[in-house]
């Protein structure tokens, strides 16, 4: 090849046979130029650069590993240079690019906030005692079974061993997701263990695709007004008016138009989305049409974590199902509206669920945030206005429109409507719960069975949130009475810890999660999020912080708030400053 | 540098006016708030922008304040909007650039980045203030070919030199961002040798550096003999005659010998950019 520059390293017959079973025959066809790459051929690459993660994500699987060769072979057939390629396959969790010297399965150990309390290192050297491969990682999403693990397979599909009771008997979860006792019942959680998650039939007859069907007769706009009625705001952290994100893109004249749901679920804490997509994925595949149509976007794409093989199992079926009963695909449900959804699966890394990343991991590239603006709603994905929405919110639609105002009749007037948590730690029953906004903290602490042992703090919001004290029962969860009193909803955790843990440890751990989850594009993040860390570790050795650290911390969140460029960094001081506020790290033991 | 802007419009675009620390300055739509600062005379301190590449806002130190904006904006890549109110000097602004030169401080190794090393004397850095043992970017210094040098240990990762070999200059795409976190580095396809890559030795990477990580050799060996004195050199005004598209030179001469190869950024031909005969062909002349 005359411009594409390859090292000399080959790939093997097996390398060259997995790659070729996931990419699509058209994108196989390797185009050889004899002159340099210009513009037109820039283009043309990047058609297909959207495959490379399918790719890599093969090579892994069959391979165990990116090797120079392999690597060689995707570059090759999608025309993308290696330099840019390797940039990409060094950026997941999931990707290996040095040979692992083994041919094992590689177990993944969940080393963050509720595992590490629940004994997630000691979990670890039990299972490297017993002889497995292990890997000790970020949250898994399955907080609620601490200590977790993820089994990423060689020569098998990849596993999670706690699915096997829900594959056997699909709603065995549906003892531990509860509302309160008088909400008018649930909404989001009202299919999990009633409807057969791998059945369309069985969706349909519990009420399913009622409200895609009114959606496509009453028309986007219309859906977005009601949307707009309900007071629906986004759940995926930031608490965004989902009215007004649709229509910025439902005004916007840039073709084709995306919707995509952010199932990338990695919030330290979070379980949320999973627990829905695994057990009502139907209701995800509705709600994203149902944006699709308010929106006019033809392409619905979800990018789903690389860690939930049960979730990209059922939802994978759901849209097969979907397609072939005509509920995706050309002239949806006889409307003349077409629009389909890709399954994109993600390999591991915080940063991917920032919707920006997101972007970019979708076009095949490094999961870097952009600048924003421009917003996603007038430049998202390839340039084209993108809506960018939570599974779960995204699963409210069905019910909004499906109630009506009746949406409202929860809640409370700013927050309208139920909303899920994640409770893990020392709390008697983890799981998802279902309830109104404005239920307080302690309610909610009490539906989930009471707290076990005396709750020294909790952590509202996950990593990325703030701890606050265990007098803080009475605050209703809604997200300006969380903000009111400093703290944040953010992707509805609550995860509790009695006075037996040990915060230094803890913090140690936060701290080092967003060493290596950021992205290491900016400055103030790339290096505030390293010498934060630094900081506390040194802490653990020394017992205190000095009158100068506590200064340094200080002056580095202030900085990583103000000047980074996404979420991670603005939100990456939070944990720490509030655990120093609260007196549970920091001064002398 | 005005970015979203045609030839017309420049000609005949509207203008807006903007505050900047309290007065009031008319400038192009769609001009960066740092064209702004700029022709408001006031200088702000950049390190991954350059006027002949497009913005990637990664180092944060050029950022300003924006009434109603929740964080700071980086203003090399914000385009200026009517009525915008602008602060550069207040202390949440000196506040977040004083951390940024002080973790770069900490991180990696200033010594041939002058203009840095003035900026942060000037927002007072101090990286003696970090816990013990702090990690630093460390890097041995590659040393792969007799054309140029890469000492990482130097890099402040502003994506200048990946952008120069790909879609804003060179279209080479030779070295990438690998990674991640403080563990990114700029690399070829597995960190391969630079003979063995895709590089065609065009030394774009090395024009746009600005911490000198990317060297010519002939820079490198002089310094590492101490024998690198730039106050003593003289540039000279060139047009390379290796072929007839008219690439300006600057020929830059220590002792009679010419020790490395620029061309103007704002030259209209090269945009700074040569190939590897007018940068290296001296070499063999
Ligand atoms: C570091 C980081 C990680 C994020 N991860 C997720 C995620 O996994 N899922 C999600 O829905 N939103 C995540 N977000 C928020 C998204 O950027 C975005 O706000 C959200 O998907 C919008 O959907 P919503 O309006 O429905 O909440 C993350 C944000 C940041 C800064
Ligand atoms: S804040 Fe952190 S994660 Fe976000 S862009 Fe900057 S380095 Fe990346
Ligand atoms: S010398 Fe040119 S081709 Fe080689 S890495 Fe630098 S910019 Fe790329
Ligand atoms: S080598 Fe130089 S140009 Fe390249 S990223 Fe590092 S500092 Fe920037
Ligand atoms: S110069 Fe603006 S972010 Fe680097």
């Amino acid at each position: 090849m005359a411009d594409l520059h390859l090292t000399i390293d080959n790939s093997t017959d097996a390398e060259r046979i997995s790659v070729d079973a996931v990419l699509a025959p058209d994108a196989r066809v390797v185009i050889h130029e004899s002159e340099r790459l210009v513009r037109g051929g820039m283009a043309r690459k990047n058609d297909r650069r959207h495959l490379l993660l399918p790719a890599l994500h093969a090579l892994q699987a069959d391979i165990g590993w990116i090797s120079a060769g392999g690597l060689n072979y995707i570059s090759d057939v999608l025309q993308v240079p290696p330099a840019e390629a390797y940039g990409v396959a060094t950026f997941y969790e999931l990707f290996r690019t040095e040979d692992p010297g083994h041919s094992d399965s590689t177990v993944h150990v969940c080393m963050d906030t509720s595992c590490h309390i629940a004994g997630a290192e000691a979990f670890a050297q039990a299972l490297e005692a017993d002889g497995k491969q292990v890997h000790r990682g970020p949250c898994l999403g399955q907080c609620e079974r601490a200590p977790a693990q993820f089994v990423q397979g060689r020569g098998a599909a990849d596993s999670v061993p706690a699915d096997a009771d829900n594959i056997a008997s699909p709603g065995a979860f549906l003892s531990i997701q509860r509302a309160a006792g008088d909400t008018g019942g649930l909404r989001l959680l009202a299919n999990v263990g009633v409807v057969d998650p791998t059945s369309l039939v069985s969706y349909r007859e519990h009420g399913g695709y009622v409200a895609l069907e009114k959606a496509l007769s009453m028309g986007g706009q219309a859906v977005i007004d009601e949307v707009r009625l309900a007071g629906l705001t986004g759940r995926g952290g930031a608490g965004f008016p989902t009215a007004i994100k649709w229509q910025g893109v439902a005004d916007e004249q840039g073709r084709p138009k995306h919707v995509i749901a952010n199932a990338d679920e990695s919030e330290p804490g979070t379980f949320k989305d999973r627990t829905l997509m695994e057990n009502d994925p139907f209701a995800l595949i509705e709600g994203l049409t149902i944006a699709g149509v308010s929106v006019g976007a033809e392409n619905g794409w979800i990018y789903i974590r690389g860690e939930y093989p049960l979730a990209t199992t059922r939802l994978t079926n759901a849209i097969e199902q979907a397609r072939t009963a005509g509920l995706l695909g050309v002239d949806v449900m006889g409307s003349g509206f077409d629009f389909d959804i890709v399954l994109h699966t993600s390999a591991g890394r915080y940063i991917c669920g920032e919707e920006t990343a997101l972007l970019n991991a979708l076009e095949g590239k490094r999961a870097n945030p952009r600048a924003k603006p421009p917003f996603p709603q007038v430049s998202g994905l390839w340039g084209k206005p993108t809506i960018v929405n939570n599974v779960e919110t995204l699963c409210n639609l069905p019910g909004i429109l499906a109630h009506g105002v009746g949406y409202r009749l929860v809640g409370t007037e700013r927050s309208p409507g139920t909303r899920l948590f994640c409770l893990s730690g020392h709390v008697a029953n983890p799981g998802v719960y279902e309830v109104p906004q404005g239920t307080t903290l302690g309610e909610m602490i009490e539906i989930a069975g009471g707290a076990t042992g005396s709750t020294r703090a909790i952590l509202m919001g996950g990593a990325a949130g703030s701890f606050i004290d265990a007098d803080q029962l009475d605050m209703p969860l809604t997200g300006e009475d969380t903000r009111e009193r400093g703290t944040t909803l953010g992707s509805g955790v609550i995860t509790l810890f009695d006075d037996t843990v040990d915060f230094v440890l803890l913090l140690t751990r936060i701290t080092e999660f967003f060493k290596s989850e950021s992205c290491g594009q900016c400055v103030p993040c790339r290096v505030g999020t390293t010498r934060q860390h630094e900081v506390i570790v040194e802490m653990g050795v020394r017992g205190s912080l000095s009158e100068e650290r506590n200064t340094l911390i200080d002056d580095m969140a202030l900085a990583m708030a103000d000047a980074s460029i996404c979420g991670l960094g603005h939100t990456a001081a939070g944990a720490v400053q509030s655990a120093i506020r609260l007196g549970l790290i920091g001064s002398a033991l | 540098m005005n970015l979203h802007q045609t030839a017309v419009e420049r000609e005949f675009g509207t203008q807006v006016t903007v505050k900047i620390n309290g007065g009031d300055f008319t400038v192009d739509e769609g001009d960066t708030i740092l064209t702004a600062c700029t022709q408001a005379g006031i200088d702000t301190p950049t390190i991954c922008y350059a006027e002949n590449l497009t913005p990637v806002n990664a180092c944060r130190v050029c950022v300003v304040e924006v009434e109603g904006n929740r964080t700071l904006v980086p203003s090399c890549s914000r385009p200026v909007e009517e009525a915008m109110v602008i602060s550069t000097d207040s202390d949440r602004v000196k506040h977040s650039r004083k951390m940024v030169l002080e973790f770069l401080g900490t991180a990696n190794d200033l010594s041939e980045a002058p203009q840095i090393n003035e900026w942060s004397t000037e927002y007072g850095v101090d990286i003696t203030r970090y816990a013990e043992g702090a990690e630093r970017f460390d890097q041995p210094v590659k040393i792969q070919d007799n054309l140029y040098i890469r000492d990482y240990d130097k890099c402040v990762l502003c994506y200048k030199c990946v952008d120069a070999c790909g879609e804003e200059a060179q279209f080479t795409f030779a070295i990438a961002m690998s990674g991640r976190g403080f563990d990114n580095r700029i690399s070829t396809e597995f960190d391969v040798a630079l003979p063995e890559s895709a590089c065609v030795y065009c030394g774009n990477c090395i024009a746009v550096c600005p911490t000198n990580a990317l060297q010519f050799k002939t820079e490198f060996d002089l310094r590492q003999e101490n024998n690198w004195r730039e106050e003593e050199q003289t540039v000279t005004q060139t047009v390379c005659s290796y072929c007839g598209v008219g690439c300006n030179l600057e020929l830059h001469v220590q002792d009679n010998q010419i020790v490395k190869v620029t061309s103007p950024a704002d030259h209209e031909v090269t945009n700074g950019m040569l190939c590897i005969k007018g940068r290296f062909g001296w070499k063999y002349v």
